[in-house]
């Protein structure tokens, strides 16, 4: 009998009949030729968070995004009328990357009044129209009006910063995100600024990679060192509080004890000294409670990690949350962004607080990215395609089955009609 | 000018034949130094660190957060570093994270001190 009462279909999976229960298949995180569809059929339709309203906080502040999946480059911007938009970073004369310092291919940021061509010197203004073509009485009719930088469809929910690829946008992106997640309008992200940033490549396709932080079933074995070896149970069980799945959105909560109710032998000693650790500060500012924080309920409540489609995870603990988002840069790497953001360090302490929580975030991670790129070696050997995954990992199943409808769709929409 | 210049506040003077190799202001060098060092060398500076962690902590957190004179900033430094190597000899018994293969995630961002 487990701690936490399931549906009263016997089990989360079932709860969710269109999952099915039976093992699934993997080569959706194999298949060259999947990744090439998924390209089109998920990273050029749903829309994608690329940064917070934070990173471009005055008029003219910009930072460009590299998107592989969609073969592009995004230049996002704050205009004069305070808008954030988005537009392709091409310079409409010959083609030119528009914005770029080094190198083209690296992301930069920075604030400006326009965007200059480097090589004709074009300039575009804030909103994207083109303002100044050198020699213009050279050109044939040309129509600066024509020439506007290429908009890509931008929208803000909660300070998050979202893109659409799609020349038309099936969904808004409050009706892309949903009830579950747009339950969390009234979380004060806002207030969380203080940001640790991560970057890595990763040698696994990018849902291999999503998948372990959507179950906590791995925690025992494969993050044992989580809990000090003096304590740590040979069979230790991990079971979560509360599954939801909207859409092609999911989320999962767990309990959590407070850290500082533990007996000592439970934590590590740098734990006990700078009262921080693992699950973060042991105490933050109060953060007000959000109704889409906790939807199941859970008490004591510890966390609940959101996984927005496609690649987008927000895991919220006590007053601080880490973000997680991942870009495929082909069927089996692909690039990971992760950061932990905390109110604001009023003293030395809390610093040392969040410096404590964000080393650890690195340790664990570093296993999960260790690990995962012998799964993909492993998944890729293809003997083997029919994996059972048990209750806890419900979300794994939904993920893979959301690409691969989202897959199946785009493929049926192409195919000829009434064959 | 000295042949051994003080990094370290007074109080914590025990500590400056760590301070060369510890007092590091970033993570990216923390990582390093310890994926780089022996851990016998690390368990040095660790057992010497550790009676006072908790005490070097509580004379920073005197100084306000952006306003820590030079040498609360350098033994700051050390503490992150305590921390860091804290991992190793606490956690995992060796430099790396366990089965973190050759997987590797850099920190690029993050507040000043």
């Amino acid at each position: 009998m487990g701690r936490w009462p399931k549906p009263a279909e016997g089990s989360w999976t079932e709860h969710y009949p269109e999952l099915g229960t039976a093992p699934v298949s993997f080569r959706d995180s194999t298949s060259p030729e999947f990744y090439e569809l998924e390209r089109e059929a998920v990273f050029k339709r749903a829309w994608l968070n690329v940064g917070r309203v934070e990173e471009v906080p005055r008029v003219g502040s910009y930072f460009t995004k590299e998107i592989d999946a969609a073969k592009t480059s995004v230049i996002v911007v704050r205009g004069k009328d305070e808008t954030i938009r988005a537009f392709y970073n091409v310079c409409r004369h010959r083609g030119n990357k528009l914005v770029w310092n080094d190198f083209p291919n690296e992301e930069v940021n920075g604030t400006c009044r326009q965007f200059t061509c480097k090589y004709h010197g074009w300039r575009y203004d804030l909103k994207g129209d083109l303002t100044f073509v050198q020699q213009q009485s050279e050109f044939f009719d040309l129509d600066s009006a024509d020439y506007g930088l290429k908009p890509v469809h931008c929208d803000v929910w909660n300070g998050f910063i979202f893109i659409n690829f799609d020349p038309e946008p099936r969904w808004g992106l409050r009706e892309f995100l949903g009830p579950m997640i747009t339950a969390l309008d009234d979380y004060p992200f806002g207030l969380l600024t203080e940001r640790y940033d991560f970057a890595a490549q990763n040698n696994s396709n990018w849902k291999i990679f999503a998948d372990a932080f959507q179950e906590y079933y791995h925690v025992p074995s494969l993050h044992s060192q989580q809990v000090p070896s003096a304590v740590r149970q040979p069979n230790q069980t991990f079971e979560c509080g509360h599954f939801q799945i909207d859409g092609p959105h999911r989320l999962v909560s767990t309990a959590g004890t407070r850290r500082w109710l533990l007996d000592p032998e439970y934590m590590y000693p740098v734990e006990r000294i700078t009262r921080s650790g693992l699950v973060g500060p042991w105490r933050t500012p109060e953060t007000h409670f959000s109704a889409g924080l906790n939807p199941g309920g859970i008490e004591p409540w510890g966390i609940t990690n959101f996984q927005i489609f496609p690649n987008l995870e927000i895991l919220i603990y006590h007053g601080w949350y880490l973000l997680y988002r991942y870009w495929p840069t082909s069927h089996n790497t692909h690039k990971f962004e992760a950061y932990n953001a905390f109110h604001p360090a009023q003293t030395v302490r809390e610093r040392i607080e969040h410096e404590v929580a964000s080393v650890v975030l690195k340790e664990f991670a570093l296993q999960d990215a260790g690990m995962l790129g012998g799964t993909q070696a492993a998944l890729e050997y293809d003997v083997v395609d029919d994996f059972p995954l048990s209750d806890q990992e419900i979300l794994v199943r939904h993920l893979h089955k959301v690409a691969v409808d989202w897959v199946q769709e785009y493929k049926a929409e192409r195919s000829p009609v009434g064959v | 000018m000295t042949v051994t210049e003080s990094r370290l506040p007074s109080a914590f003077a025990e500590f400056e034949p760590f301070a060369e190799k510890w007092c590091l202001a970033t993570e990216a060098e923390r990582w390093q130094a310890r994926l780089a060092t022996p851990m016998p060398e690390i368990r040095r500076f660790y057992d010497a660190f550790s009676p006072r962690f908790e005490e070097a902590i509580d004379y920073c957190d005197k100084f306000p957060l952006d306003d820590v004179p030079d040498d609360a900033l350098h033994l700051l430094h050390l503490i992150y570093s305590m921390i860091m190597v804290s991992m190793a000899i606490e956690v995992f018994g060796q430099q790396k994270p366990t089965d973190s293969a050759d997987a590797v995630i850099d920190r690029v961002a993050g507040p000043v001190p």
